[in-house]
């Protein structure tokens, strides 16, 4: 029988624990702290710390209830080791270490980024040798070369500064819309036009794509809405919300997935991955489907509940470093705010 | 056996059997307590040749002290002892300080940003605080000591030797007289004394 790893997610606003054997998804709880920071417009840190001491007792028990087994049975834990917030990731590393003492069990520190792809694997089933990833989300857009998940991960390109989910919760606040934006503005857009305004592509140009062939950049496309938004209360006409909405997330699937599939082609890939919270996204998830039916190429996303942040993917990618008979992760190990794509163990 | 733990200051660990003191660290490192706390809790319980099983109960400071350092004190205790099947008691850290020194006694301890967090104690009992403040607001009474008054020897006069952090087995010896009182209820709420930190305010 496959090793039981308990996986523990931290690295933001939420709390997350979930319990995997092999690839199976056995019982997993998250809490969350995203009410507790709307207000401010954006997370707050030491807000989301507090929640997670507060939380991660509950959340471990509800997650050995669901999957119905106890500590003792656990065979290793991972935890999300970075990138995210200082405070957050702390917490849940610290819980994970004082696992791994009391229960003398091997621990295994990961990386968050990449357990959004990692999870996939509990749905979708095991991963070929050789697949791209594309992870999108409020603090990452990356496109990774994947030949083993736990073991061989290399970044080829990502966001030179917003990151797509970024980029969306910023237009939502140009929009007037509540804090996150992303699904606000998604909703929005299903009511709009996706051709109704020419907004840029980010890095598209023949010269950008000598130089940044995988790269995205969304910071541009930002001011494209904002000043077009502007010249419309300038104008004293009213803003097309909805076209906004459409036209601007169109752009952002446009460009994510027009480099995406040009790597697939130019490396001769088969398989794409997405994951991370903005996969969620429906345009993206649209786009995906269609553009690489039309190429041929074999698209896996996760359910939307395990595109966000949850203790499921931090037990996957503990569970593939198990198969991949990586070393434990010393229990001297800190956490790492800006861990490196291709560390996909800490 | 019991377990005491704090990382309000020092990170500290210590195993006691009642009053005799089996097995103990300390490292003073204030960005590294997710680091260090567990392999010294793996190291003091080997040089107790001490197993889960042996450990009855975990104590915990409270704080007040720096957030980050002290949630990783509080979620190690309390991980183990729901690991372990076993209570864990919480303490307000400054009242080892207090109860270790005796008589009357103003605890400082180092809050960063220049404050201190401090407390009064007569004969190892708080008579009030914990608060935050900076120095010059403390109210002294009695001795001072604690790394917040070693830091501040302007306000509260040169004692280097006054540079002294929470001793865990001290918590415990204070759990375990409360407990002989009738005390049950030892709660592991942190003592933040702050409200967080939020940049730019709620908007509307």
């Amino acid at each position: 029988m496959d090793p039981l790893v308990l996986g523990i997610e931290s690295t933001c606003d939420e709390t997350g624990v979930a319990l995997v054997r092999g690839r199976d998804l056995l019982g997993e709880s998250v809490a969350s702290s995203m009410d507790e920071h709307a207000r401010f417009g954006g997370i707050v840190p030491e807000v989301a710390s507090r929640a997670h001491l507060e939380e991660m007792l509950p959340t471990l028990d509800a997650a050995l209830a669901s999957a119905g087994v106890s500590l003792a049975d656990v065979d290793a834990i991972a935890v999300a080791s970075g990138p995210g917030l200082v405070g957050s990731l702390t917490v849940g590393v610290a819980a994970a270490k004082a696992l791994a003492v009391a229960l003398g069990r091997p621990l295994y520190g990961v990386n968050h980024v990449v357990g959004h792809i990692a999870v996939d694997e509990l749905i979708h089933g095991p991963f070929p040798d050789r697949f791209l990833a594309l992870v999108v989300s409020g603090g990452h857009s990356s496109l990774l070369m994947v030949e083993d998940i736990a073991a061989s991960v290399v970044e080829l390109g990502q966001t030179l500064d917003d990151a797509a989910g970024e980029a969306f919760d910023k237009v939502g606040r140009l929009l007037g819309l509540p804090y996150p934006g992303g699904p606000h503005v998604d909703r929005l857009a299903r009511g709009g036009n996706p051709e109704a305004i020419a907004f840029p592509r980010g890095l598209s140009t023949p010269k950008d794509l000598v130089r940044h062939p995988y790269d995205f950049s969304f910071s541009g496309l930002k001011t494209a809405v904002a000043r077009y938004v502007e010249a419309c209360e300038d104008g004293g006409r009213d803003v097309p919300r909805e076209d906004v909405a459409a036209s601007f997330a169109a752009a952002v699937a446009d460009v994510l997935m027009t480099k995406t599939i040009r790597a697939c082609r130019e490396l001769g890939i088969q398989t794409l991955v997405i994951g991370g919270g903005f996969s969620a996204n429906s345009q993206l998830r649209e786009l995906a489907a269609s553009r690489c039916a039309e190429e041929g190429i074999d698209v896996r996303i996760p359910p939307i509940r395990y595109c966000t942040d949850n203790g499921a993917m931090i037990a996957a990618l503990g569970s593939a470093a198990l198969r991949a008979g990586l070393p434990r992760s010393d229990l001297g190990f800190g956490v790492d705010s800006a861990l490196p794509l291709d560390r996909a163990v800490a | 056996m019991e377990l005491a733990l704090d990382t309000s200051a020092s990170i500290s660990v210590a195993i006691v059997d009642g009053d005799r003191l089996i097995a103990s660290a300390s490292e003073y490192a204030p960005r590294s307590h997710a680091e260090i706390l567990a392999p010294m809790i793996r190291g003091v319980m080997g040089e107790a040749d001490a197993t889960g099983a042996d450990v009855t109960r975990i104590i915990v400071g409270t704080g007040p002290a720096p957030f980050t350092g002290l949630r990783v004190g509080l979620v190690t205790a309390q991980t183990l002892g729901r690991s372990w099947g076993i209570p864990v008691a919480g303490v307000c850290s400054l009242d080892a300080l207090g109860a270790e020194h005796g008589g009357r006694v103003t605890v400082v301890a180092d809050a960063r940003r220049r404050e201190v967090y401090w407390a009064h104690y007569e004969d190892g009992v708080r008579v009030d605080g914990p608060f935050v403040s900076v120095p010059e607001e403390v109210r002294v009474a009695g001795d001072v000591i604690g790394r917040g008054a070693a830091l501040y020897t302007e306000v509260f006069g040169g004692r280097p030797e006054a540079r002294h952090d929470p001793d865990p087995a001290w918590l415990a010896r204070l759990v375990r007289r409360a407990t002989a009182c009738g005390q049950t209820d030892f709660p592991t709420r942190p003592l933040y004394l702050r409200r967080p930190d939020v940049h730019g305010g709620p908007r509307a």
